[in-house]
């Protein structure tokens, strides 16, 4: 009887163990969902197409909009404002709309708040269209006629209006791909040529007795660059009459407001008419809209348009930084776990290694900013780069330099998990492969390696994790708001591991901290954040499939 | 008890060594494998005391005793595996074929080469069937591929698993049962054609079924190797050796063949210890 009543007892201890740590399971779940939940919500609600309403204010009351006794914008938030109390005329808690009322170029702003109590009517007009521009942001307006090159005009009434204007910012459309062409491509091709030319010019100068050939090189050198030149004026001429053409058709549309403006359809990117849209057609809009984040560039100080140069650099850095940390991790810790005897060394090693794991980010960056770019890269620049200085090529920041600085931030990470794998890996196993007469290095490489795989890359997983998100280092050695152009594209030698990047860490730091318009860019920071989140995902998921396929490959023996 | 049983046991042992010496078998010309007044030590712990005894070539030698009595570490001399171990360190001689396996001259590499071994714990390579079986020839850099698909289906065939694994090569090493994977190892063992075959009590984790069949095994090998068997199962020592070596506690108490040891034991621990009376 007394034994029965011990153990249950002991079994009621322990039930209160078990419902504390599902306790802290679960506050830890609803955290994670909670943190993706606000993050998704806010991220997703950016692209989702919202109604417009159109308020009509009392004549005497201000404002802040002038004359204008209507205006036409997006409720964006509502809030209940209290006034102080301390004033000598006490008023009752005031509610407030903010608007996005867009057309920045006409007023200046394009988020405003309204008192409730100064508007006397809200309607949503079926006929107001936004038009997503270049310049300015979006504008909220009524069309009102379409001019053609040609001087001829249709009015909005006429039935065809819609298809014309469509036909109209198409055209322009593919007008700004081929300026965009000729500029980036062609004319940067022959930038690039110029360049080459003046270091080979340079090259020739900087000798003191130049030779018979010298100044036939020279005279080669005079020929091509009046060449390259006479063709940059052609395809200048060429890119400059089409920027003028993209402003011959213009909108003429009406503000809410009443204001009257004529705006030429190069610089319109798409338009919508958000009252008249389905649930289908905002779904079509949604996704346009999240399309065109991933794959465009950024506009207007980033806070318009995509952000696909930041994935990108994003991707490429968080690659780069993995094939330079596992190897080095890796042998390592084979050098501190196979053969390094143990000791006062290798133990000190031991707790270096450690306590590099807990620097801060930023002293790496530091370290980065003086080893790599200005000791390596300097010295790069200065054995193969000379004609070019004082321009620097690879002493500056640039994508290899944060790769490898964070590759060094990471790699304790490596060498923990690794060691750890590598000491998972049976001594049986080992003492087999020495029986059958393998060498130590031998038994390593074909044995101990391919079995501690799958842990390696565990480790590998963490380190991405941890680097793909760091953000402070970068901004030392070689992250960039706007970068003209990727790591990576068509232009010979295809990889330019040495230019400056965009990433979407330091995106969003950039749009949260250093947008001009902050109510603007507010939205942006979480759509990108979202996005950071679902890329670091991505790569830990691939990474994740490839050590299961391992595992499955040398799941180890049960009996 | 136990405690005041043991010191009995090596106070008896102690006087015996010092009445007959260690036993000594006669060295004949058959004899592949001699020990010759060999000690080892663990750092400070000395876990085999001047041992001295000869195994003839081709005939299957069992070692046996309690836990912790040595044989393990000795049949690991054989190949060089305590090599591992820090601090290990030895006196007197092995030899193999009339070599010393601690002759400078010799990389120890090239001395397991010629000897075979097989574990306790059947351990094959995270790898296919036919890459653990040519895995000691791809080591030694004999890549081709006619060689080894000829090795490969000759030491499966002696290892009796070729018929059960001949149409599934390819296939990872942990699909085979624990008896196939047991043979697997004894088939790894053989594949460079050893001269010796070490095995560490190869079916203390088998069923009844698959030890009978690498008993079976073993009493097919030792028509062309020389094996060092270390067990634990009497039963085992008795159904495939030829000759039986007793150890306790480091020393080697009775060495002769092996129905004398089962039948008519000279020393009394060693009859103790074969009909189940301790250890």
């Amino acid at each position: 009887m007394k034994d029965l009543a011990q153990q249950k007892q002991v079994r009621v201890k322990g039930e209160i163990a078990v419902w504390f740590s599902s306790l802290g399971l679960s506050l830890g779940l609803v955290m994670i969902v909670a943190l993706l939940g606000v993050i998704a919500y806010n991220g997703l609600s950016v692209f989702w197409p919202k109604e417009v309403v159109q308020l009509k204010f009392n004549t005497d009351v201000v404002t802040g909009l002038g004359s204008r006794s209507e205006v036409a914008g997006i409720i964006t938030s509502e809030q209940t404002k209290s006034l102080d109390k301390s004033l000598s005329n006490p008023k009752d808690p005031v509610e407030e709309l903010q608007l996005f009322l867009g057309n920045k170029d006409q007023f200046g702003f394009s988020y405003k708040y309204f008192d409730r109590s100064s508007i006397l009517e809200i309607s949503k007009p079926k006929d107001i269209v936004i038009l997503e521009r270049a310049e300015y942001g979006d504008a909220i307006v009524y069309p009102v006629y379409l001019s053609f090159v040609n001087g001829e005009k249709i009015e909005a009434s006429n039935p065809n209006f819609n298809e014309s204007l469509k036909a109209l910012i198409e055209e322009c459309h593919d007008r700004r791909e081929m300026i965009r062409y000729l500029e980036f491509k062609e004319i940067g091709a022959i930038n690039k040529a110029l360049e080459n030319l003046r270091l080979e010019k340079l090259k020739i100068d900087r000798k003191s007795s130049p030779s018979e050939a010298d100044i036939q090189d020279l005279n080669r050198i005079e020929n091509e660059r009046a060449r390259n030149e006479s063709l940059f004026t052609t395809l200048a001429a060429q890119a400059r009459g089409l920027r003028d053409f993209q402003e011959s058709s213009k909108l003429g549309y009406q503000l809410a407001s009443g204001e009257q403006v004529e705006q030429s359809i190069g610089s319109i990117y798409s338009f919508y008419y958000p009252n008249q849209l389905g649930f289908f057609g905002k779904v079509g809009i949604f996704l346009k809209h999240s399309l065109g984040f991933l794959i465009e560039e950024p506009r207007e100080a980033n806070t318009e348009g995509g952000v696909f140069p930041a994935i990108f650099g994003t991707f490429v850095m968080t690659l780069l930084m993995s094939v330079a940390v596992t190897p080095f991790g890796v042998i390592a810790a084979i050098y501190l776990k196979e053969y390094a005897k143990d000791g006062l060394f290798v133990r000190s090693v031991r707790i270096a290694i450690n306590n590099l794991a807990g620097v801060p980010s930023i002293v790496f960056g530091v370290f980065g900013l003086g080893f790599f770019v200005y000791f390596v890269g300097g010295t790069l620049d200065q054995l193969f780069f000379s004609l070019r200085l004082p321009t620097p090529t690879f002493g500056t920041g640039g994508i290899i330099w944060a790769s490898l600085t964070l590759a060094l931030m990471t790699v304790p990470v490596v060498i923990v998990a690794a060691e750890e794998a590598l000491a998972s890996v049976s001594r049986g196993i080992r003492e087999s492969s020495l029986a059958c007469g393998a060498s130590k290095w031998q038994t390593i490489q074909r044995i101990v390696l391919p079995a501690s795989a799958p842990g390696i890359l565990t480790g590998m997983i963490l380190a991405m994790a941890r680097g793909a998100g760091e953000v402070a280092p970068l901004m030392l050695v070689g992250v960039v708001k706007i970068a003209p152009s990727l790591p990576i594209d068509a232009q010979f030698p295809f990889v330019h591991f040495e230019r400056k990047f965009m990433h979407l860490g330091f995106h969003i730091y950039d749009l949260g901290f250093q947008s001009p318009d902050s109510e603007a860019a507010m939205p942006m920071v979480f759509a990108t954040t979202l996005l950071l989140i679902l890329l670091i995902v991505r790569l830990n998921l691939v990474a994740i499939m490839i050590r299961n396929r391992l595992k499955r490959k040398y799941k180890t023996s049960t009996f | 008890m136990i405690n005041n049983f043991m010191e009995n046991v090596s106070e008896e042992n102690s006087t015996i060594t010092k009445q007959e010496a260690t036993p000594k078998v006669k060295a004949g010309k058959n004899n592949y494998i001699s020990v010759k007044d060999y000690n080892f030590w663990y750092g400070k712990a000395k876990v085999l005391h001047d041992l001295n005894l000869e195994m003839p070539k081709k005939q299957a030698t069992a070692l046996i005793g309690p836990s912790g009595c040595g044989k393990s570490t000795l049949l690991r001399n054989f190949n060089r595996m305590n090599d591992l171990v820090t601090e290990a360190h030895h006196t007197g001689d092995i030899t193999i074929g009339g070599h010393s396996i601690y002759d400078p001259m010799i990389e120890v590499i090239s001395l397991r080469k010629r000897i075979g071994m097989v574990f306790q714990k059947s351990n094959p390579f995270p790898k296919s069937i036919y890459e653990n079986v040519v895995y000691s020839l791809r080591v030694a850099g004999k890549n081709r591929k006619s060689t080894l698909d000829e090795v490969a289906e000759k030491s499966l065939q002696a290892a009796a698993l070729w018929d059960e694994v001949k149409d599934r090569l390819g296939e990872s090493a942990f699909s085979l049962s624990g008896g196939q994977m047991q043979r697997l190892c004894i088939a790894r063992a053989i594949a460079n054609e050893p001269e010796v075959i070490l095995m560490d009590e190869p079916c203390s984790a088998l069923d009844p079924i698959a030890t009978a069949k690498v008993e079976e095994l073993i009493n097919e090998l030792k028509r062309k190797y020389t094996i060092v068997i270390v067990t634990h199962n009497m039963q085992q020592a008795a159904r495939v050796s030829d000759k039986t070596a007793f150890f306790f506690l480091g020393k080697l108490i009775e060495y002769n063949d092996t129905k004398e040891i089962f039948l008519n034991p000279q020393i009394e621990q060693t009859e103790a210890y074969v009909s189940g009376r301790f250890g």
